[in-house]
């Protein structure tokens, strides 16, 4: 078991006849970690979950989950998953659902009990337990879906959308919900469309779009490294000095050195004081996950309608 | 294939019929269709003594009258089973419950036989109950006793599973209204299928009843209705006609001389079989 990641794909590719829901996906997820896996309504995610968990297949290309090929039982024994549509038998009570799910998962008699109690209390369910779910608000059947995806300490938990039927509470109560299942041990693939969850939790992220990663890589890698923008008066002539910072360039007012150590910023006003300029303000900052988002997704809106690049929202936005 | 999964799924469809009421709706129905059996056919017997008529030709009236009400129930049952079963994957694949669970360590066939297992249960167990429970009303009230009603309930029971086993396997594929509409077309034809090809062993229509021969063999949810008749036949009935042409009484769709054939009920059995193999088939290859 070790040393297989969690999720590898080569070249998945699905389509239902001639609209391609996904083209060549390659992820790979290794053990432990916190995966977003990010893009536009449409864009394929739920199909790339489908295809992991065997319920289609694809029509290309190859991939294995937990170390064995897609839809394979003996892996599914050890996934957790919550749908997009997060629908349960609405006659049964929650406490009945998670039963069925255990059950089903394969969780032997003797732990059954201890372990629905331990999921209920952890997504907070315990007072509405032998209610049935027919009452329940999608807040709720959310977290009892969270719960069921969470028997049993899966070593892979794919969530669908976890949080999209949730209010700002629930949704802090979800970040630390997986954040305890990847301290248990568990890798978790988190499909998403609210990029602040994304970019909170995800050690790495893969973005789609129209079904194909537009791009892939570690959060700190994606977003780039460090900028600081400066607004500054009387400048020197000779800026050499400041080259040890980075790439210094000038845009209008503003100074802007790209990329710099975050540490090294006042070391950085100092020199330019020094020089005998005056600094007005200084921006420190680096892309957000949104803004990467964006030009990515709206690349590729342009890209495929062949409309004029300066129509691109993102251009105007800095 | 997993045996307790199997049976996680049956159970679980037994519970669904029971929590959401839709036993109790059909046991209240039938024991109020009972009640009204029961006063419908005393009235008729008082009736028939008081005009004097033959306590023989009383009797025999009595289980024609039987015999289209099993009739009537069967068409109700076909119609319940068709209806309970076309949505039992139907509509969880159209809600997306499905999806949870079959990313389980479930198989689709243990799902598809778990659900067949559940509600052949409890479709047999309630056209045996309720079909037993007419008949032993009109026993009381007329003194009529069918010669096998055993035999016409275990019949009445093997037609609704072959029924509900046709809905379950189109509701692999198609949506839950659609497989209970065909389900119901497909058994109202075969029935008419096997009216018209008996009308057609009368005249020598020899083609005509050949098709229909045929159309048996491949639904033979007809050939077993003439199960039911046959329990419920009394001999004297038998008797009656046995001085007259068997092709002539053939064309009666309330009439059967003798009990389905061994090798016919023998290639119903495997035409359950087939059709749930049928249905796990396609719902292996459905994309969910």
């Amino acid at each position: 078991m070790t040393g297989n990641p969690a999720i590898e794909t080569r070249a998945l590719h699905k389509a239902y006849g001639r609209t391609i829901a996904l083209e060549a996906l390659d992820i790979r997820v290794e053990p432990g970690e916190v995966f977003g896996f990010l893009g536009p309504n449409g864009a394929g995610k739920t199909t790339a979950v489908k295809l992991l968990l065997g319920l289609t297949r694809p029509t290309a290309g190859e991939g294995t989950v937990l170390g064995r090929p897609l839809g394979d039982l003996g892996a599914r024994r050890r996934i957790g998953y919550l749908p997009e549509l997060f629908r349960y038998q609405a006659w049964l009570t929650a406490r009945e659902v998670l039963e069925l799910h255990a059950r089903l998962a394969g969780i032997e008699r003797a732990r059954r009990g201890l372990e629905i109690e331990r999921v209920l209390a952890l997504v907070g369910l315990t007072d509405r337990a032998d209610d049935r779910t027919g009452g329940f608000s999608k807040g709720m059947l959310q977290r009892l879906g969270i719960g069921a995806a969470l028997l049993g300490d899966p070593a892979l938990v794919i969530l669908d959308e976890p949080t999209s039927a949730l209010d700002p509470v629930g949704r802090d109560d979800v970040r630390a919900i997986i954040r305890a299942a990847q301290e248990r041990g568990s890798a978790v693939l988190l499909n998403s469309h609210l990029l602040g969850e994304v970019e909170r939790l995800c050690d790495r992220v893969a973005i789609v779009n129209k079904g194909r990663v537009v791009a892939a890589g570690a959060l700190a890698t994606l977003l780039g490294q460090a900028t600081v923008r400066l607004r500054v008066t009387d400048l020197p002539d000779d800026l050499g000095s400041l080259g040890t910072f980075g790439e210094v360039t000038l845009e209008e007012d503003w100074l802007v050195v790209r990329p710099i150590d975050p540490e090294r910023i006042p070391e950085l006003v100092a020199t330019l004081v020094r020089l005998g300029a005056r600094v007005h303000a200084v921006d420190p900052g680096r892309r957000s996950l949104e803004d990467l988002f964006l030009g990515l997704v709206r690349d590729g809106e342009t890209a495929a309608t062949g409309g004029p690049a300066s129509t691109t929202p993102d251009a105007s936005r800095r | 294939m997993s045996p307790q999964l199997v049976l996680v799924i049956a159970g679980l469809t037994v519970r669904e019929i029971v929590r959401r009421r839709i036993l109790w709706v059909l046991l209240g129905l039938s024991v109020a269709s009972v009640v009204l059996v029961g006063w419908g056919t005393e009235r008729l017997v008082t009736l028939a003594r008081a005009d004097g008529i033959e306590e023989l030709q009383v009797r025999i009236g009595v289980s024609q009258v039987l015999i289209l009400i099993a009739f009537m129930f069967s068409f109700v049952l076909a119609m319940s089973a068709a209806f309970l079963a076309a949505p039992a994957i139907a509509s969880d694949v159209e809600t997306g419950t499905v999806h949870a669970m079959l990313a389980r360590p479930l198989r689709r066939a243990e799902l598809v036989v778990g659900r067949w297992l559940g509600l052949s249960v409890i479709v047999a167990a309630y056209a045996i109950l309720s079909g037993l429970l007419a008949v032993a009303v009109v026993a009381l009230v007329s003194g009529h006793v069918p010669p096998q009603p055993f035999v016409a309930a275990a019949f009445l029971a093997f037609q609704a599973v072959a029924v509900l086993t046709l809905a379950l396997a189109l509701g692999t594929r198609l949506p839950s209204i659609a497989a209970g509409a065909v389900t119901v077309v497909l058994f109202g034809l075969g029935w008419f299928a096997g009216v018209l090809g008996n009308i057609a062993i009368a005249f020598d229509a020899t083609a005509l009843a050949r098709a229909a021969e045929w159309l048996r063999v491949v639904l033979p949810t007809d050939g077993l209705w003439r199960g039911v008749i046959f329990g419920l036949e009394p001999p004297a009935v038998l008797l009656l006609a046995a001085g007259r042409s068997t092709q002539a009484m053939a064309a009666n769709p309330f009439y059967a001389g003798e009990p389905p054939p061994l090798a016919f009920v023998a290639w119903s059995v495997v035409w359950v079989l087939l059709v749930l193999c049928a249905g796990i088939a396609l719902f292996r290859r459905r994309e969910l």
